[in-house]
């Protein structure tokens, strides 16, 4: 029996020194110390020895059993040293498998950049239709048949009296004749004008805004534009609000950036000017406020509109509108 | 409009640089969009000595010169010139030079002689009429002087983009008036003399020749003439020649070129008739009514509608009220009586008709926008008195001034308070008359806050308060009015839904890995044809743009898919042939004529080429059906949009996508929209080659079904079991069927947790005509650990009800 634990122990280390894999170790832990185990059946067969051995067999078993405990041990952290030095582990300049982002198209970037800085001032977004009477189009707007300001807008018709609308403004009259002031809002969507070359495309995307209340200035209206292209290029640009004329409004006025390319230098983009026009806007014309029937001694406003493409163009650098509506996905992946 | 800066000088004194001229213009809203320097084509030509004068070898008329440019070496130059010798002072084109009438410079020989240049005459520079020689420049030049130097030639020319509410600065008096205004408010304009020369006037009265009658006063306001005897038709003096080519105008003749001049300095159009070719000396105004076509001086023909206002003699029409004359009247060389008219026509029936016949003049440009109805006695002797010296001729007595509808000023009570609130200033009443002053309009102060102003005839675009604050804001300048905000209530709003589902539908989709698209709402006309779509397609009610860019763009899209096909196809021809793409936007449907058409929100994909290109990891894998509804699925699961089924379509119904690979997409009763893939013909009539799937859903029937709001269900707190269920039906069995059915068991059942397809087999060992399928079902319950045996009964009843229903086998 004696000499049976030194055996037990010299082919379990012998075994144990021999094993390559986890998988081996663990087969030959549970081969000497499970439940089942050599070690185990050893303890239990201690009980057939003659009483005086006992006590040793037993002790030795118990030795031998922590000792290969550790040799286990030991040799599973070898076999995982062992692994490490050998394994060259991947190769991390491979490339990895791909889960790629679309992309907003531009237009809808700078479309939702404009309205969240709107609501941000207080404004709500108020939609109107992309197909449009004459009468919301031009009549509502102090735009009456046969007025040369309709030379200024190129017009396609589906009817006589159906148009595609050609500036997002019809939202004005819509709003208003939907509630009584105070009114903000604001109204980004397609327009349309048979224009068709190198800066114009036949669709276009436009942001109109309205604000109608007691004692709105012109003031305010600049006030509210400075803050919005502050905010849209940087608190650095300054602009210039110059007369014009819109017939649904009075006072008109445009409102030029100082370039963005040159910084009022002069150069191609601005037409060597310094400036770039990027808004229209004035004080709401009485005209369109008794369409609506609002009272114009109780109410003044004021409304804008811009150019979504122009000024995605400005700030993304972009030089023919037409890419716009390319739709070439490798333009479209820049944004 | 072109304005000259030395032409403006003859009506107010400005001694600002021309840049700061031009900046505040642009600042009174009179947009200045170039300024050119009028004497820049003369930047090759210099001051030239002539040192020795050589008669040509070889030609009697030619002179062989030495002359000194300034440069070391003196320059040989042939001169065909008369008058040339030594020590003349002469401008000399140096090579490279362009001389007017596009003549460039070069370096040649002339009979044999070298010619370095070209000496030049008063004419060939457009400087002087004389062409008889070269011009002596007389004063002691120091030789190499530019020539605009030594003649100390300067000029701008503004290109000014005028709005159309100022009509008034379609002249040249206008736009120094506005000059005044920002330089010296107290200076008036200096007007040129509008009486008539008395020692030009004959003794014979128009009266006696001439009688004019306005048949339709509301169309011709007012219509005044003179006439001119002995008129000798022939080319203008050079003054005015180069006064109007200082605005890129070509001159004519004498006659025309001051009807030109005069409508460029005042602004009232002008039109001269051979008044030998005036019928019975009869001018008269009226409605074309029964005269049915035209031939206009440009000699085109043109079709008259009936209500359309025609100058006519005493037999037939002889011009288009102002817009264009007649051939039958104009002037010509052997014209010798000239009837001069000076109208004021009603601007609507000036643009219709230039609309109709589509000519488009200076002087219908003027008349749509409306002239000063005052002025047109003034052009009329303005032109008279320089016909008369011009033309050499004789202006007979008196003029014919048929004034209807008299023209009546308008006078506006301005509340100097109210003006301020507009605007946002604190002006007095005593300013603001001020401002108002320089522009000519009057201004009586009748109140501390009230002033009584009356609008100058010229300006027809100011009727009312408002209209004055636009004149205060832009004279006292928009950049000096101070910069306010408006306070607002802080009240709380809500966005649109469909525009925040939008928005939502455009995060997914990019996360997604789609690429959003623009497409011009307008697509071909054909789209209908290419889509394969049924006569009585919904989709065909298309509505038609009338005057449409092209073909391509004619009717307005009933679908984004013919878009994203396009958007397929042009991305593809670049070499970019896997695509993922969406779009959200407007489709249109006609209604009744002249109604609004429907118009209704859509979001569509379209996915082509390959799910996985070639890579080190996998070979290359093609999109299929699945990979779309996949992102379909994940589009409404993202929404919390639970109960949505797929169901198989008709082809008919949707004929553009393959049979039998395409799906309703349904939420109970109501059909959100289709997927599939694009049928091969439609393929074909784009021009594509690959395999395309798409999707088409409507934005709002989405937003009908949006959960109203979302509920946190607690975690389950004990583990579930699953079972797996292989089963062999027939082919023609849906995965949808049985797990229809399962469902339908697990209504009653709690402990059914879900169900779903992990495999699907055809082919050997299962025989033909059937497939096998595998299903997981995972059991679960909320009170404890599941065994066996809690299942087995169920599991077995399950499956039993799939062998009934499906006539379905177990595996062998």
């Amino acid at each position: 029996m004696q000499n049976n634990i030194v055996d037990i122990e010299k082919e379990a280390i012998e075994s144990i020194a021999q094993a390559k894999s986890p998988d081996q170790l663990e087969k030959l832990s549970i081969k000497y110390l499970g439940r089942k185990g050599v070690l185990t059946k050893f303890l239990r067969d201690i009980s057939s020895l003659p009483i005086e051995e006992r006590p040793g067999a037993g002790k030795n078993a118990n030795i031998l059993k922590g000792k290969l405990e550790a040799v286990i041990k030991k040799a599973f952290l070898k076999l995982e040293e062992d692994a490490d030095k050998g394994d060259a582990g991947v190769d991390v300049t491979l490339p990895g498998r791909p889960l790629q982002m679309g992309s907003l198209h531009p237009i809808t970037q700078v479309a939702e950049e404009i309205c969240d800085i709107f609501l941000r001032l207080g404004f709500d977004i108020a939609e109107s239709p992309e197909v449009e009477t004459d009468y919301y189009n031009f009549e509502a707007l102090n735009i009456p048949k046969y007025h040369p300001a309709r030379d200024m807008q190129d017009t396609f018709y589906v009817s006589e009296n159906i148009v595609l609308r050609t500036h997002t403004s019809p939202s004005q009259p819509r709003t208003m004749e939907k509630g009584k002031p105070p009114i903000r809002i604001i109204s980004p969507g397609k327009v349309f004008r048979c224009d068709s070359d190198i800066t114009h495309t036949p669709m276009f995307n436009q942001v109109e805004g309205l604000m109608v209340d007691k004692n709105i200035s012109f003031g305010d209206l600049k006030g509210i534009l400075t803050t919005f292209i502050h905010q849209f290029f940087d608190k650095e640009t300054s602009l210039r609000f110059r007369p014009s004329f819109f017939p649904f409004t009075e006072p008109s006025a445009e409102v030029d950036i100082r370039c963005v390319m040159c910084k009022g230098k002069g150069c191609r983009i601005c037409s060597k000017t310094g400036w770039l026009e990027v808004l229209g806007s004035g004080m709401v014309h009485p005209a369109v406020f008794e369409k609506v029937g609002y009272d114009t001694d109780k109410y003044t406003g004021f409304a804008f509109g811009m150019g979504i493409e122009r000024l995605a163009m400005l700030k993304f650098g972009i030089d023919d509108i037409r890419k716009f509506y390319e739709n070439d996905i490798r333009f479209l992946g820049q944004f | 409009m072109k304005v000259s800066l030395s032409w403006l000088k003859n009506y107010i004194c400005v001694d600002m640089a021309a840049a700061e001229i031009s900046d505040e213009l642009t600042m009174a809203g009179l947009e200045v969009d170039a300024v050119e320097q009028r004497y820049d084509y003369l930047d090759q030509i210099v001051v030239a000595k002539v040192v020795e004068v050589k008669q040509h070898p070889n030609a009697d008329k030619l002179s062989v010169c030495k002359v000194d440019v300034g440069k070391e070496d003196l320059l040989q130059i042939v001169c065909g010139a008369p008058n040339v010798r030594q020590g003349m002072s002469v401008p000399c084109a140096l090579v490279g030079a362009v001389l007017p009438g596009d003549m460039k410079i070069k370096k040649g020989k002339l009979r044999g002689e070298v010619s370095r240049g070209m000496l030049c005459s008063g004419s060939e520079l457009r400087l002087a009429s004389d062409a008889s020689g070269i011009m002596d420049l007389k004063g002691g030049f120091v030789a190499g002087t530019p020539l605009k130097e030594a003649m100390n030639l300067t000029d701008t020319v503004f290109e000014i983009d005028l709005t159309p509410n100022r009509p008034d600065c379609l002249s040249l008096i206008g736009v120094a008036r506005e000059i005044g205004a920002f330089t010296d408010p107290k200076q008036n304009v200096v007007l040129p003399d509008f009486s008539l020369p008395e020692d030009k006037i004959g003794n014979e009265s128009i009266h006696e020749y001439a009688k004019v009658e306005i048949l339709d006063p509301d169309l011709c306001p007012r219509y005044s003439a003179g006439l001119l005897f002995d008129v000798i038709v022939k080319p203008s003096p050079f003054w005015l020649q180069e006064k109007l080519e200082s605005v890129g105008l070509t001159p004519i003749n004498n006659v025309v070129d001051i009807t030109n001049f005069v409508m460029l300095e005042t602004g009232q159009p002008l039109h001269a008739f051979d008044f030998d070719e005036v019928a019975r000396g009869k001018i008269i105004v009226r409605r074309a009514g029964g005269d049915t076509c035209f031939k206009t001086l440009d000699s085109k023909d043109h079709k008259l509608s009936s209500d359309m206002l025609m100058i006519c003699d005493g037999d037939r029409p002889v011009a288009l009220a102002g817009v264009m004359g007649g051939e039958n009247s104009e002037i010509s060389d052997t014209t010798t009586r000239v009837l001069v008219e000076s109208a004021y026509f009603n601007p609507v029936s000036v643009r219709k008709t230039a609309k109709k016949t589509g000519i488009a003049t200076d002087a219908s440009h003027r008349f749509e926008r409306g002239i000063d109805p005052e002025g047109t006695v003034n052009a009329l002797n303005r032109a008279m008195s320089l016909m008369a010296v011009a033309c050499d001729a004789t202006i007979a007595k008196e003029i014919i001034d048929e004034y209807p509808k008299k023209h009546t000023s308008v006078n506006i009570d301005l509340d100097t308070n109210a003006l301020n609130t507009r605007l946002g200033t604190d002006l007095k009443a005593g300013e603001i008359k001020e401002i108002l002053e320089a522009v000519e309009f009057g201004a009586e102060q009748t109140d501390e806050n009230l002033l009584k102003i009356t609008v100058p005839s010229f300006r027809v675009d100011v009727a009312r308060p408002e209209d004055l604050s636009e004149e205060v804001a832009r004279l006292w300048g928009y950049n000096n009015i101070q910069t306010s905000y408006p306070q607002v209530p802080a009240k709380g709003r809500s966005l649109n839904p469909t525009i925040v589902l939008r928005k939502k539908i455009r995060q997914i989709m990019t996360g997604f890995s789609f690429f959003e698209a623009i497409n011009y709402n307008f697509v071909n006309e054909k789209s209908c044809d290419w889509l394969n779509l049924s006569k009585t397609d919904k989709k065909r009610d298309v509505e038609t743009i009338l005057n449409p860019i092209s073909d391509q763009m004619s009717v307005l899209r009933s679908s984004l898919l013919p878009g994203l096909l396009e958007t397929m196809k042009k991305n593809i021809s670049q070499q970019e042939d896997t695509l993922n793409f969406f779009e959200i936007g407007k489709i249109f449907y006609a209604t009744q004529k002249g109604e609004l058409p429907v118009e209704q929100e859509k979001v569509a994909g379209l996915i082509t080429g390959n799910r996985c290109d070639q890579s080190w990891y996998s070979k290359k894998v093609g999109v299929d059906f699945f990979d779309l509804k996949g992102a379909v699925q994940g589009i409404f699961s993202t929404l919390m949009i639970t109960d949505v089924q797929f169901e198989k379509t008709s082809h008919d119904d949707y004929p553009y996508l393959k049979k039998g690979e395409s799906a309703v997409v349904k939420s109970g009763l109501s059909i959100i929209g289709t997927l599939g893939k694009i049928d091969g013909k439609v393929l074909k009539n784009y021009g594509l080659k690959q395999d395309a799937f798409v999707f088409e859903f409507d934005v709002k029937t989405i937003e009908g079904l949006l959960p109203h709001a979302v509920t946190a269900v607690s975690l389950p707190r004990f583990p579930s079991i699953s079972r797996d269920i292989t089963i062999i039906v027939d082919s023609s069995v849906t995965a949808g069927q049985i797990t229809d059915q399962v469902e339908l068991i697990a209504q009653k059942e709690k402990l059914i947790e879900s169900v779903f397809l992990f495999d699907v087999f055809e082919g050997n060992p299962v025989a033909e005509g059937k497939k096998s399928m595998s299903f997981r079902v995972v059991y679960r319950a909320d009170n404890k650990t599941l065994k066996e045996k809690n299942i087995k009964k169920l599991h077995t009843r399950i499956s039993q009800s799939l062998l009934n229903e499906f006539l379905a086998d177990l595996p062998e």
